[in-house]
């Protein structure tokens, strides 16, 4: 059977000389499959919301109410869970949300999906946690720390609540990066495990099982399929909900929103 | 034992982190279902907290997930 982690090899496609930058050291500037598969999401993005914005009507056509949907959806969020200031978060959590769902998506369609990439997922969640961060200190000041200070817990207890509330703030960025990528990498392995046994039945080497084992492994590889849709937007929409909730904690610092 | 083999075992071992995943994601839309049909006015607003307890609950299971890869292709 092939590899199934065969598809999450980054490959050069077109090899450029290295680059020595001081401090850092050599750096390969090769145009990968991954710089390809993301470049087609922030283009499918950006035309997709030209297309709709472009001649916009009072009367939404069907195209321009997927945009007004998409931009609703997002819209509604941020006010609902950050609420008074939700607005000047909601480009920030629009586009990182449109940008991941771009890339889920192509990668349904695509031999690479780019968020199956820890390096990837690695970077989205760096950037909501460094928002959030100075989001936090501009804001608050170094009242900032209140946050791992809980004034509803009794004060004998503070201390232990406040530690762990500070290595669950931590641990964010972590979870936040494994979610997306092993969502996304456990699925298109289970996807091309079952189109292997497909593969294998197919050609002969299971035997006279393998009349068996081909339709039940397609059939397997169909509902996948529709369920590797359901995850790609789920993965984005969490990954928009949970950075409107780690915004809301630092925004809404002991407002007891 | 040879140590591929436990090798193999190992990352299959590791994986059983997500049964509680799997029971605390079961729990999750299983309440959601069973408080959505006492008050289905309510339901739908509670559609986000929803994903994002499952996507809580659905995350440790993930961590074990990634142990077992990371055993298995090291």
């Amino acid at each position: 059977m092939a590899d199934p982690l065969h598809q999450f090899q980054i490959q050069k496609i077109v090899d450029l000389p290295d680059v020595t930058l001081p401090g850092i050291g050599p750096v390969d500037l090769a145009i990968t499959n991954s710089h390809v598969a993301m470049t087609i999401a922030f283009v499918v993005v950006v035309a997709f919301l030209a297309i709709v914005t472009g001649g916009a009507k009072v009367v939404p056509g069907r195209l321009q109410s997927v945009g007004e949907t998409l931009f609703g959806m997002i819209d509604n969020m941020t006010d609902s869970i950050i609420g008074h200031d939700g607005r000047k978060y909601f480009p920030f959590v629009f586009t990182i949300f449109l940008f991941i769902l771009a890339m889920n998506v192509l990668g349904m369609f695509l031999s690479f999906t780019a968020t199956s990439q820890l390096a990837i997922t690695a970077t989205f969640a760096l950037l909501t946690f460094g928002l959030v961060l100075v989001v936090g200190f501009a804001r608050n000041g170094l009242g900032f720390f209140a946050l791992f200070w809980p004034t509803g817990a009794p004060l004998v207890m503070r201390p232990v609540v406040g530690l762990i509330e500070f290595f669950s703030f931590m641990l964010r960025p972590i979870t936040l990066m494994l979610r997306l990528f092993g969502n996304m990498m456990g699925g298109h392995i289970a996807l091309k495990v079952f189109a292997g046994f497909v593969a294998t039945a197919v050609i002969g080497t299971a035997g006279a099982a393998g009349f068996f084992i081909a339709p039940l492994s397609l059939g397997m590889t169909v509902g996948l399929t529709a369920l590797e849709f359901l995850v790609a937007f789920l993965q984005a929409f969490v990954f928009a909900v949970l950075t409107c909730i780690y915004l809301n904690d630092v925004v809404n610092l002991g407002h007891g929103h | 034992m040879e140590a591929e083999a436990a090798k193999l075992i190992g990352a299959g071992i590791a994986m059983s982190g997500m049964i509680g995943a799997g029971i605390g994601v079961g729990n999750i839309f299983g309440n959601f279902v069973a408080g959505a049909l006492r008050n289905p006015s309510a339901a739908a607003s509670q559609v986000g907290n929803l994903f994002v307890g499952a996507a809580l609950a659905e995350a440790l299971g993930i961590l074990a997930f990634v142990m077992g890869i990371l055993i298995w292709i090291s």
